[in-house]
């Protein structure tokens, strides 16, 4: 770990402009993700700015009938809230299938959308990876890609979004606020949030230098049943293989998302309006153009099974 | 103590103390966190400072440079140790690969530096501040592509090939058979504790405080490597939070504390981090598995042959996969074969009943199929196979075998009888269930074992050996064994292990320990028992050690008393003569799994497992209890999860890290039982005991495996037996 300077932020732009001042500068939150990054030397930022004091922690419901979910709210009490088990259950699902306990009790909204991939080959420094080291390489086209993604990929960059709460999200259609440094706020909605690699696989959100966000919020709950399914190799504490978040009302419509299968929440409009058709069609949208590698090629089949698993479940 | 004739009726037999399910001594020190382990003897040694490893980068090739100069310079450095200023290091007999590499690197993560610093995040900066310029060579990292250049091997149990009769002809006459292939993946021991080591030198003496289980093997490697005296060593090692064999031989933590400390002229402490333990130190080495057996139609087998290939660096040795198939099943014409290639991935070790447990995991699943082709219950087949000899040396006998006893036990409590024997045809909601069975087998070392007994004035018998306790419970079992010798209660009796200046005991691998160092214990208590009855001029054949006192005819004296201001100690040991070569001692038992395979997504859910072991006298039911159980959760990380994947380009094992390297958590062991047998087995000791714990694994993954089928109908040879193994031959679900 490189030697960091620290501050505590008083207010959300403050720390936003304060980010923007250090360009080497990272906000820290739950520290899940990054202390251990910053132990392998992964993130090395010179700056730290902690947003724990920032009273972002509140969830509150929105005049348009939604919920505002504060950025530093914990998983766990995210997961709890009688408000989003009742309206929102898939995100409270979501929430649930990830992590453990422990981490979900420090984890916060925010960090959970930026936490970075588990690649084994960005987490070893010894390794090329285009993330970590912008034009090193990829090791992991070509090498070990079982996790990795299948559609969405580039040739620099095959990483999955690790996120559980991302993918409910997504299918949710939730909005990201942030507050700029110079004070303004702005929301970008959680289809736009996350990039794709394509030749830039390090920079992962569309959030620019500075901006700190302050919430997610949700539309006014949409009803019909809610569905988290996630495939994983253990049954607990192991991110998804492929995870399923659907929303399926009793007509038959509804919206389905992926999680495990891209380098962001997968969501595809056309593939919603295949609901009624069932699984075969609506992966068939989906992963209209996946390209997997020789390990994770399972991942296709898989990814139907689980949604017709999930538009069963979800029937009841 | 020369155990050279079977055991016959002894003090043990009392059974008041021996036998009883006594909860660990050294639970309450673990559950409040004050049994220090390694990295946390903050008090043994002051001043202590901190070593960070670095480890090669390269799979195989030499450093062409180094550059120390940034990390010379940084804050808090007080040493760096390389191959180049470290002095001319010995050639240790125990591991295969440099414990500090450099300029030849041979495998991945060797470990090539280690930066002493007075803090440890002064010495982990420090370290990514080195600059290493690698030549790579070409590696051989892919077993697969190298079983045509294996060669024939020993393994540690014996010869690496056996022959009886002419297997080829009576497999080839057989009427039914099998001939299949199965691989087994390179696995990590993932211990919770990783290899720790604070060093300290005074003069030319050095002590470790270390996490080790082969206290005197490791005092006389790292005065081999150091080129000092053996009795300049001293190891201290009385917790260990995991070893599975990972922590048989010394590791580079020992090695680089012992430099560092004399680089920096101070104490200092080295634990391996977590991502460098898969590499770095050794791993079960994977296997590719032949396995052919032919028999009559009524199911007797005629012709059994296992082969086995695996790899290891130059010098390293074979897994012993096919030991278990010289001894579980009667046959008259027999073959194993052991080849072992050369790889330049990680050293290849002993972990978890090394040999037995890659070995059953392909006989296992065999036997399943065998018994399919047959149309015969896998139970019945396997009863029906039973011998009570050495198939390969018909005039050994086994001491005791309770296989087929094992078997049927198990099958009656588990409900084996309601298995459906046509696969695919159970479900229960979204889940297919199955059901399946393998024997467990794992034989029973002998190897000495000394310990030293001392009765004070107070009445406490204090035990000493530098046996280990590795979770295992060795601490409570040499305590009960005391206890039940010298006739006092167990809270009498203080435990002292793990240190070499202790009597040399057999340690702790190969499920040896418990047997053997308690026999130790045996015979250090009987020559304290005939001091203190000479003592008191007792006839020590009659005297009776119990309640506090020495009884003979009308007298009784307290031991408190006996012992008198002064106290009164003895040490010996248990050896063995040649009752192992006339008696083939080994543990059975048999294990039952029911799993769900969910319908849709393939994944796999252990519902319920089962055990029934026969391994000679239980010293305590709950500690070995705790120990088959454990086993049998490893078994289940071997079925399902558990692989160090390796990238065939760069040479390495890519998931290095907990999170990547999955074993089993809470949820993937819902309900576990296991039953022992009544078995006393006098050919193996006084203690009549034997080995049990590794017993617990041997046979688990091939019963999973074989319930995976029996629930699906897919048969996975391939181990880890993930869902996308089963993904494309699962049913249709629409």
């Amino acid at each position: 770990m490189k030697s960091f300077s620290y501050e505590r932020a008083r207010t959300p732009a403050e720390a936003a402009a304060s980010a923007l001042r250090r360009p080497d500068a990272k906000f820290i939150a739950g520290g899940t993700n990054l202390l251990d990054l910053m132990k392998l030397e992964i993130e090395t930022p010179a700056h730290l700015v902690d947003v724990n004091g920032l009273a972002l922690d509140k969830i509150e419901a929105t005049p348009e009938g939604g919920l505002r979910i504060g950025a530093l709210l914990r998983n766990t009490d995210l997961a709890a809230d009688a408000r989003v088990r009742r309206d929102y259950a898939v995100l409270s699902r979501a929430l649930l299938a990830g992590a453990s306990g422990q981490l979900r009790n420090k984890a916060t909204t925010a960090g959970n959308l930026l936490q970075r991939t588990r690649c084994p080959y960005f987490y070893d420094t010894n390794q090329p990876c285009n993330k970590r080291r912008p034009g090193s390489g990829c090791g992991a086209i070509g090498g070990f890609s079982r996790q990795h993604a299948v559609i969405g990929a580039s040739e620099a960059c095959i990483a999955t979004h690790p996120s559980d709460m991302a993918v409910a999200m997504r299918a949710l259609d939730a909005t990201v606020e942030a507050v700029r440094p110079d004070g303004t706020q702005r929301t970008i909605p959680i289809a736009d949030f996350h990039r794709l690699p394509g030749d830039t696989p390090h920079i992962e959100t569309t959030l620019q230098p500075g901006e700190l966000i302050t919430a997610v919020t949700l539309p006014k709950p949409v009803g019909g049943a809610h569905v988290y399914r996630k495939v994983r190799d253990r049954a607990s504490y192991a991110f998804a293989l492929v995870s399923v978040a659907a929303i399926v009302q009793r007509d038959g419509t509804g919206r389905v998302a992926l999680g495990g299968v891209a380098h962001k929440p997968w969501r595809v409009e056309a593939a919603d309006a295949e609901l009624p058709r069932g699984a075969r069609a609506v992966a068939a949208q989906l992963l209209a153009n996946a390209r997997p590698t020789k390990d994770n090629a399972f991942k296709l089949a898989l990814a139907e099974r689980t949604i017709g698993a999930a538009l069963s479940e979800a029937k009841g | 103590m020369k155990f050279d004739s079977p055991a016959t009726t002894n003090p043990i037999d009392r059974l008041k103390v021996v036998g009883q399910p006594f909860s660990r001594i050294d639970g309450p020190l673990k559950t409040t966190g004050t049994a220090p382990y390694a990295y946390e003897r903050h008090d043994v040694a002051p001043n202590q400072a901190y070593g960070y490893v670095v480890g090669a980068a390269i799979g195989k090739g030499r450093i062409a440079g180094i550059d120390l100069g940034k990390a010379k310079a940084a804050p808090g450095v007080l040493a760096i140790v390389t191959a180049e200023n470290a002095g001319k290091l010995g050639k240790g007999r125990l591991n295969t690969a440099k414990l500090l590499g450099g300029p030849e690197i041979q495998h991945y993560h060797q470990a090539i530096a280690v930066v002493v610093a007075d803090t440890f995040e002064q010495a982990r900066a420090a370290a990514a501040l080195i600059r290493v310029d690698y030549a790579r060579e070409q590696g051989a990292f892919d077993l697969a592509s190298l079983t045509d250049k294996a060669k024939p091997n020993p393994i540690t149990s014996g010869p690496g090939d056996t022959a009886v009769g002419d297997f080829a002809a009576a497999f080839a006459a057989a009427p039914v058979r099998l001939d299949a292939r199965y691989s087994t993946p390179d696995e990590a021991h993932a211990m919770m504790e990783p290899h720790a080591t604070i060093a300290a030198w005074q003069g030319d003496k050095l002590t470790l405080w270390t996490s080790n289980q082969m206290i005197a093997w490791n005092a006389a490697e790292m005065a081999t490597i150091l080129d000092v005296p053996k009795e300049n060593v001293r190891l201290d090692s009385p917790f260990v939070g995991g070893g599975f064999g990972g922590k048989l031989f010394p590791r580079a933590d020992a090695l680089l504390a012992a430099l560092g400390a004399r680089a920096a002229k101070r104490p200092v402490k080295v634990a391996l981090q977590r991502p460098l333990m898969f590499n770095n130190t050794t791993h079960r080495p994977a296997t590719i598995q032949r396995i052919r057996i032919g028999a009559t139609a009524d199911g007797k087998i005629t012709a059994i042959g296992h082969e086995s290939w695996s790899g290891d660096l130059v010098g390293g040795k074979a897994d012993g996969a096919v030991a278990q198939t010289r001894l579980l099943y009667a046959g008259a014409h027999r073959m194993t074969a052991t080849r072992l290639a050369t790889l330049d991935l990680p050293e290849g070790n002993a972990m978890r009943a090394p040999g037995e447990a890659t070995g059953m995991m392909a006989l296992e699943i065999a036997m399943d199929e065998m018994a399919e082709k047959l149309g015969m219950d896998p139970v019945q087949f396997r009863i029906l196979n039973d011998t009570q000899v050495d198939p390969e040396k018909p005039e050994r006998p086994f001491s005791q075998r309770q296989l087929v006893e094992c078997l049927r036990n198990g099958a009656e409590r588990f409900g084996w009888n309601r298995r459906n024997p046509q696969p695919g045809r159970v479900r229960d909601g979204r889940w297919l269930v199955g059901m399946g069975a393998a024997a467990a087998f794992r034989n029973n070392l002998l190897t000495k074992s000394a310990a030293r007994v001392r009765l004070d004035g107070s009445g406490i018998v204090t035990v000493e050996t530098d046996m280990t306790d590795i979770g295992t419970g060795s601490y409570t079992i040499i305590a009960q064994t005391a206890a039940e010798m010298m006739g006092v209660p167990l809270e009498r009796v203080k435990v002292r292990l793990g240190d070499s200046a202790f009597p040399v005991s057999a340690g702790s691998g190969g499920q040896w320990g418990g047997n053997n160092s308690t026999a130790g214990v045996y015979a250090a208590c009987v020559k304290l028992r005939e001091a203190i009855a000479q003592k008191l001029g007792f006839n020590s054949t009659e005297a009776e050690f119990a309640e506090g006192e020495v009884r003979a005819g009308n007298r009784r004296v307290p031991l408190t008393q006996a012992a008198g201001e002064a106290g009164i100690a003895a040490e010996d040991g248990i050896e063995y003569g040649d009752l192992a070569k006339k008696y083939q001692q080994s543990t059975f038992g048999a294990h039952f799994v029911e799993v769900g395979v969910d319908a849709a997504t393939a994944e796999i859910r252990v519902r319920r497992m089962l055990a029934v072991c026969a391994a000679g006298r239980i010293l305590n039911p709950k500690t070995a209890r705790s120990q088959v159980i454990g086993a049998m959760t490893m078994g289940v990380g071997a079925a399902l999860m558990e692989e160090l994947v390796v990238d065939k380009r760069a040479g390495f094992f890519v998931n290095h890290d907990l999170a990547g390297y999955e074993v089993p958590v809470h949820a993937d062991i819902p309900h576990q039982e296991m039953f022992f047998l009544d078995e006393t087995d006098p050919m193996s000791s006084p203690m009549k005991a034997k080995g049990v714990a590794e017993l617990g694994i041997c046979g688990v993954a091939a019963a999973v495996a074989n319930a995976v089928y029996n629930a699906t109908g897919v048969r996975v040879r391939d181990y880890p037996i993930t869902l996308d193994k089963l993904l494309e031959r699962m049913p249709d679900v629409g």
